[in-house]
């Protein structure tokens, strides 16, 4: 009898390709980048961690959910409460509780208080949320982010209201947004190896047949959507320290939508596809930035006008899904033999069930 | 009695507005299973497409200063062939695509229309006057209504009253039907599948022109964002009204318009600025008490 194949064993090269490929990008940006590169960089790296946290939960449930940034957005505000330095906060954020009021944190202990803010958070809701399953569940996750939204733009003592609260200190470099990078990954990972993400993938794929195998969706889902939330929270959290402000505007339909397309671009069902959605779409805006800020030829400076950026994004992001539906990785993993892995996640067979949805 | 008149009258014109977006949603997902995110950008665009480009402050209206008689026509008529063009450059490809990348593509395609109007009018809302005499009030059983909500809600329901003649009665609806009801059972006995997929877009692009021109009417403003709102509301009806039915879709949009305006009155003063929350709050219920919808089809019923 052959032994058993591990899935460790088999898998662990495709978080350690990543990981590393995201190292190699951080040190040559720190070695070669100018500032503004920098900070573009540890940018595409909480991107990284925002895609990853949905892909936790999108890719393994094959729920699409719009409301994932509402975490992003307590994570932010929940960094912005812990570690602004009291005397600020007392003006600007009069109502917060005495206790918060007077503390500050160093950014290690308040990131992932921040995470697990938004876990637990996703972890009372989502009991409710995941009973739904297909469209309706997107639709209520919809709703998580509009109330959010809502109370986080109009609750003016305690969130600053539609204003922007200042203060936070400015603490990102690239390595801080690698390390954040490489946590939500090795995160996803473990995740995704572990006995709840393999029930959860195949309720994805056959919701009938993986209930009727004794997988409670409704339990393996939550695990999932809470996961995912820690995730989102830190990244949160992470990019209040990057901008140095918070306010509810940056966490709504713009970046949900962004987001959100950078992982079906890269491949919503795969790790490695959520991670390369990210840089692909990354490495496009900068350079039609920089197209637009001009190119000299020959004396002359020229340069696309100015909106051609999103509008080429927008074009380019459709002609990929266009020629690949599937994402740039084809839904397949990274690994060493023969590469990109052929061990791909087939996709489900359409049944009956499926041409309903 | 007066102020009950007036939050009547608020409730069915928003409602309209709702409806009229839902139901410009819910055709397109009825024949091609798209949830279509650029409908948005569509109202803004028609909108638009009554100035002249320009990044100044003040707004050369330009189409817009027609004659009630052709502007209506022109600006359906744009409303349609933005629907039709997209449909036939983009959204052709994706016929065997998954729900989540058609939704992804149609989403990048109303962030194009977005940024291109951005480019030519630049972000700053313009001033555009339509009609201002229906700015007027009305005197209607002792409480003063505006003109525009009487005519906003004439104009939802002559909508609706052609829309469900031509659905029920004419060879075009009967197909349209048939193909909202089960795709592949329709082509298999005859209907063309592009044939229904374009005239389901077109009627969704007039709906379209038609809520940009009530909303131009109405703030006096053209503005990028203007179609948002108005679209996630729509979409969020289609689906409390139970993907795939029309009348579900006209429903729940009249609902949730009616719910808005129906906080906005009853809250309390403090609670007020977070009538959205209520709304969206109420929206999760909804969806936890009757997941498929309140008006499910009986053919969206799982089967196994």
């Amino acid at each position: 009898m052959s032994q058993r194949p591990s899935v460790i064993r088999q898998t662990i090269i495709t978080p350690i390709v990543l990981i590393v490929a995201l190292l190699i990008m951080a040190a040559l940006s720190y070695q070669f980048g100018s500032r503004a590169f920098n900070r573009t960089v540890v940018e595409m790296f909480i991107n990284i961690m925002v895609v990853v946290g949905l892909y936790v939960f999108v890719g393994n449930s094959g729920l699409l959910s719009f409301g994932h940034i509402s975490f992003m957005c307590l994570g932010a505000y929940m960094t912005a409460w812990l570690t602004i330095p009291p005397v600020m906060k007392s003006i600007t954020l009069k109502g917060l509780p005495a206790w918060l009021l007077h503390t500050q944190l160093p950014m290690w202990v308040a990131t992932p208080i921040s995470g697990l803010f938004a876990a637990l958070f996703a972890l009372i809701v989502g009991r409710v949320i995941m009973r739904l399953s297909g469209i309706a569940a997107s639709i209520a996750t919809f709703g998580l982010l509009g109330v959010i939204n809502n109370v986080y733009s109009n609750w003016d003592s305690v969130t600053g209201g539609q204003g922007s609260i200042v203060g936070i200190p400015p603490t990102m470099n690239v390595w801080t947004g690698w390390i954040g990078g490489a946590v939500a990954i090795a995160i996803a990972y473990l995740y995704s190896i572990s006995r709840s993400g393999l029930a959860l993938r195949a309720t994805r794929d056959e919701a009938v047949a993986a209930s009727a195998s004794g997988i409670d969706i409704v339990r393996e889902r939550l695990i999932a959507f809470v996961v995912s939330a820690f995730i989102i929270g830190l990244a949160g959290a992470l990019y209040a320290h990057f901008l140095s402000i918070v306010n509810p505007g940056a966490f709504y339909l713009r970046t949900t939508f962004i987001t959100l397309s950078m992982l079906v671009v890269g491949g919503m069902y795969s790790l490695s596809g959520a991670v390369s959605g990210v840089v692909a779409i990354s490495v496009l805006i900068e350079l039609f930035r920089d197209l637009e800020k001009g190119i000299s030829l020959g004396g002359h400076t020229v340069g696309l006008p100015n909106g051609v950026q999103e509008i080429a994004i927008g074009i380019i992001t459709i002609v990929i899904l266009i020629y690949l539906p599937t994402g740039l990785t084809r839904n397949r993993e990274f690994s060493w033999r023969r590469w990109p892995l052929q061990r791909r996640l087939t996709r489900p067979v359409q049944t009956a069930l499926k041409e309903l949805h | 009695m007066r102020e009950l008149l007036q939050i009547i009258f608020d409730a069915l014109s928003l409602g309209s507005l709702y409806a009229l977006g839902a139901l410009g949603i819910a055709l397109i997902f009825g024949v091609m299973r798209l949830v279509n995110f650029a409908h948005g950008d569509f109202i803004a665009f028609c909108v638009f497409a009554m100035l002249w480009p320009s990044i100044d402050a003040a707004a050369i209206v330009f189409a817009g200063q027609l004659p009630f008689y052709l502007l209506i026509p022109l600006l359906l008529a744009i409303g349609a062939a933005l629907s039709i063009l997209s449909e036939i450059v983009v959204f052709r490809r994706f016929r065997n695509a998954n729900p989540a990348t058609m939704m992804i593509a149609s989403f990048a395609l109303g962030f194009v229309i977005r940024h291109l109007l951005l480019m030519l009018f630049s972000s700053r809302p313009k001033s555009i006057t339509l009609w201002p005499s229906l700015g007027l009030p009305v005197e209607f059983l002792g409480a003063h209504i505006p003109m525009l909500q009487v005519v906003t809600i004439i104009i939802t329901l002559a909508v609706l009253a052609v829309l469900v003649l031509f659905l029920k009665r004419t060879r075009y609806g009967l197909e349209m039907r048939a193909a909202a009801d089960n795709f592949t059972m329709a082509r298999m006995l005859g209907v063309r599948a592009n044939g229904v997929i374009l005239l389901a877009f077109a009627i969704s692009g007039m709906l379209a022109a038609a809520i940009g021109l009530i909303l131009a009417t109405n703030s006096g403003t053209a503005d990028i964002g203007m179609g948002a709102n108005v679209m996630l509301i729509a979409f969020i009806a289609t689906v409390i009204g139970g993907l795939g039915s029309l009348p579900g879709a006209v429903a729940a949009g009249f609902l949730i318009g009616a719910a808005s305006v129906v906080f906005q009155a009853t809250l309390p003063h403090d609670a007020r600025v977070f009538r959205d929350a209520f709304v969206y709050g109420a929206v999760i219920v909804v969806l936890l008490v009757r997941p498929q919808g309140l008006f499910a089809p009986k053919s969206a019923k799982q089967r196994v």
